[in-house]
């Protein structure tokens, strides 16, 4: 169905290669799964798929795309349009219209289909993909997952042959996230769409993939076990699956069980010892009854919560449950309408933003270390330093909006830090990165819990959140609806179980390092 | 056209009833009460200014001592006697005025630009394209201002003091919002390529034919102006200047062809366009109606559309006014219910 032939690709300007003499053959119905961490050229050969690389981002490519057959090299992507359906990362950012309707034909529209088989399409489409009762609502006021299912709807109303999906979960909760997943093997299934889909969390969508794509210096593609078997990053079921030898490798939680069924047998005879989370020191922030309310509604209802000094605190809960305003309240920007505030000891509290990049905005790196070393009265060249010990290696020339994902954080990250807060809040730090940086990311929250400081972490990745914190706090409806140490918190919730944690069920384990150490 | 009091009351009235009953819950839908405020706010000011700036009149109401102003500024007079009659007047011409507003904002509460947009010919398609991008570029454009803001509490605590750190904090809200709308303008022009955005314009044939005709109706309608700006002779038959309207009437003509021309060139098509019915004739004529009694009477007896102050008559509505009054209100009654979501918001 899509064949690579030979393709290479760099920017003009810029002699690195982004993609080196890549050739790999998607057969028709395939489900491939791009992996790679960031950088690595994932979007990039995404895009080479309907020629949206180079004929939008700029470059030089080389080598022979065809697809169904066809030779598309040299294309642009209108042509595309009934062949490759394209859905970016951002499902908002690429809505033409202001309705779900008026949006899942706009494609139709723009290519002169007849009204009356318009019509029947858009129809078809809205059951397809179960989005038939929003179908007047206005799409800013759609959840994340909602407006992810109509981007695709969008653009399967013209019954492309190729899906290309980059990282379509990566801004959803893990509920959300299911939501499109089961959409997009739905498809797979039914329609014998060939998808190619980029996806950070892996684990997610690797029991539904027929292939994968690993993208690192050199593109490799080939059947899931295998690729997956010498992969540097893998999911942590196959990464417990392969430090145990189990063979096949366990895909599945259903397979990761049935081969782990002695193992937990012999745990329920002799429990085995857990690891457990140190004390928690000191209180270092107090919030009373926090509540904080808009117009129209109460996104924090009445919050009792206590940070503690040199502990790490998760924050999970659907997106739009009031996670942003409670951490906006307790570092004091935000608005609160009741409650009160108490930080202990003077210290100081930051917050780093969703956006992280709202707060950088002069032209180089070495200017925002300058300027963050101004605003905190330090000696020049602390946060410099500062970042080059949280991420080796970043261009101090470099402008800010240039870096990756994990880069741009680790600057901000400086930049806060600098200023020696108690408290640090950090509003979905995971967001767009890969296992690599977040690993990095981990590594630095737990120097800043070891240093004394209080972390508070909103999440939806619940890997992370096993391995880096010591408490778990669930919100709902703007309510707290549950508190306790993460062990007890994640592996009794159905939905924010870890994989491990499926898999060792009953035996409260989180990861992959707590199993093996538990045998 | 008119400034009886009665009459514009009584147009106000009718215009937020049809509004009311017939406005959806759409956004540009709930404009309307700004609409009513600014009219009030017109009325109100149009008084205060007579009251202020008064002008005289037989009926004085309120004697104010009149504050004396150098003799530079001759011909203006600060406060003084106010009188009935030139109150009335400002009250006349505000109300004029207010329902002028009121309409427009009427106008704009009933009708979705988008739609209005889509219904437009083909040629214009691509210019209908780039205001629905900006229309819907705002509010994004709100948001991220909104988030900057409240990021830049994050970041520099201490205050503006020298006019550098003030010009610097212009800067930290415009460099992310300006940046964050170019990399929003650049992801939604992708995915409207992505999507088959212009892959059926411009087939160079038809698109000749439309530029070739588009100028001969520019050179028409360029020489009847001329005609007319220069009052040339022209032969008449039965009163109607036979050559002038010749040259118009082509003109258009031409210019609508070539409309037609590059319209047709474009292989689009619309997602269940409005559809003309007889409920939209109605309310036409019952528009077209109102305005034409009104247009009749200015044309005979202008006294009843435009009532004097002095000497001080009392305004009054004629039988016949009334009929164009209610035929104006009539859209309410028939005019088709805002189509009702069919889920709930």
């Amino acid at each position: 169905m899509i064949r690579f032939d030979a393709i290479s690709f760099r920017y003009a300007g810029d002699a690195t290669l982004r993609l080196s003499d890549v050739s790999f053959s998607i057969d028709e119905g395939e489900l491939c799964l791009v992996v790679g961490p960031t950088g690595s050229g994932k979007s990039t050969l995404l895009g080479c798929l309907n020629n949206l690389v180079p004929r939008f981002t700029g470059g030089v490519r080389a080598g022979r795309i065809l697809i169904d057959g066809r030779d598309t090299t040299l294309l642009p992507p209108r042509e595309l349009a009934t062949t490759v359906g394209y859905v970016g990362q951002d499902p908002l950012a690429g809505f033409v219209t202001d309705t779900v309707e008026d949006e899942i034909a706009y494609s139709m529209e723009q290519l002169g289909f007849a009204p009356a088989e318009m019509r029947r399409r858009v129809e078809e489409t809205l059951d397809l993909l179960g989005i038939a009762d929003l179908r007047e609502r206005p799409l800013r006021t759609l959840s994340g997952g909602q407006q992810q299912r109509v981007a695709i709807a969008s653009v399967l109303a013209t019954s492309p042959r190729v899906l290309a999906l980059d990282e379509p979960t990566s801004a959803l909760d893990p509920i959300a996230a299911e939501e499109v997943l089961a959409i997009v093997s739905r498809l797979v299934r039914d329609l014998g769409t060939t998808v190619v889909i980029a996806e950070h969390r892996m684990e997610r969508v690797i029991e539904f993939a027929d292939s994968v794509l690993l993208v690192g210096d050199d593109v490799r593609h080939g059947d899931t076990r295998t690729m997956l078997a010498g992969a540097r990053v893998r999911p942590p079921l196959v990464e417990l699956g392969s430090k145990l030898g189990w063979s096949p490798l366990p895909l599945t939680i259903r397979e990761g069980r049935r081969a782990a069924s002695e193992q937990r047998r012999a745990w329920m005879e002799r429990r085995p010892a857990l690891p457990t989370a140190p004390p928690p020191g000191p209180p270092a922030l107090t919030g009373h009854r926090v509540t904080v309310a808009y117009d129209d509604h109460v996104a924090v209802d009445g919050v009792d919560l206590t940070l503690h000094r040199g502990e790490v605190t998760a924050l999970m809960g659907r997106n739009g449950c009031g996670k942003s305003s409670l951490m906006w309240a307790l570092h004091g920007a935000g608005p609160r309408r009741s409650g009160t505030v108490t930080v202990h000891d003077g210290a100081a509290v930051s917050l780093v933003p969703q956006t992280p990049t709202d707060l950088l905005y002069l032209t180089s790196v070495a200017a925002e270390c300058a300027a963050a070393d101004d605003a905190a009265g330090v000696e020049d060249g602390t946060t410099a330093e500062l970042l080059q010990r949280l991420v080796p290696g970043i261009e101090l020339a470099a402008h800010p909006r240039d870096l990756s994902e994990g880069q741009k954080l680790a600057v901000v990250l400086a930049v806060e830090l600098v200023g020696n807060p108690g408290v640090v809040l950090l509003d979905e730090p995971t967001r767009g990165l890969d296992y690599a940086a977040k690993a990095v990311l981990s590594e630095i929250i737990a120097d800043m819990a070891a240093e004394g400081r209080s972390v508070l972490i909103a999440t939806h990745d619940v890997e992370m959140v096993a391995q880096t914190c010591h408490r778990v706090v669930v919100m709902a409806e703007g309510e707290l609806v549950s508190d306790g140490p993460t062990r007890d918190v994640l592996a009794g919730s159905a939905l924010l179980a870890t994989q491990v944690a499926k898999v060792a069920n009953p035996i409260p384990l989180l990861t992959v390092e707590e199993f093996l150490d538990a045998r | 056209m008119t400034t009886n009091p009665l009459l514009l009351a009584a147009l106000i009235g009718v215009v937020i009833t049809v509004t009311m009953a017939s406005r959806g819950s759409t956004p540009w839908g709930r404009s309307f009460s700004l609409y009513l405020w600014l009219a009030l706010f017109i009325v109100v000011l149009r008084l205060a200014f007579r009251v202020l700036f008064g002008a005289g009149g037989p009926t004085v109401l309120l004697d104010l001592p009149e504050v004396p102003l150098p003799d530079w500024v001759q011909g203006i007079r600060l406060l003084g006697p106010v009188s009935l009659e030139s109150l009335l007047t400002g009250l006349y011409g505000g109300l004029q005025l207010a329902a002028i507003v009121v309409s427009v904002g009427a106008a704009n509460s009933l009708a979705n630009p988008r739609k209005l947009l889509a219904s437009l010919p083909g040629a214009f398609y691509e210019l209908g394209t780039v205001i629905i991008v900006a229309v819907s570029a705002l509010p994004q454009l709100g948001e991220s201002l909104q988030r900057v803001l409240r990021a830049r509490k994050l970041r520099r605590r201490h205050a503006a003091r020298r006019r550098r750190d003030r010009l610097r904090a212009v800067e930290t809200i415009v460099v992310p919002v300006l940046t964050d709308a170019l990399e929003r303008s650049l992801a939604l022009a992708a995915s409207m390529d992505v999507r088959g955005f212009g892959r059926a314009a411009g087939q160079s044939r038809s698109a000749r034919v439309s530029l070739l005709l588009g100028m001969l109706a520019m050179g028409l309608i360029g020489a009847w102006a001329f005609r007319f700006m220069a009052r040339s002779e022209d032969v008449a038959v039965l009163g109607v200047p036979i050559v002038s309207t010749l040259l118009l009437v082509a003109g258009l003509g031409a210019a609508v062809l070539a409309l037609r021309a590059s319209g047709a060139s474009v292989h689009r098509t619309q997602y269940r366009p409005i559809r003309w019915t007889a409920d939209e004739s109605i309310v036409l004529a019952c528009g077209a109606g109102a305005a034409g009694i009104v247009g009749w009477l200015a044309a005979g007896d202008a006294r009843v559309l435009d009532p004097t102050t002095v000497p001080l008559v009392w305004p009054a509505l004629t039988p016949l006014l009334l009929v164009a009054v209610a035929l104006a209100a009539l859209p309410a009654l028939v005019a088709p219910a805002p189509t009702p979501s069919r889920t709930a918001p």
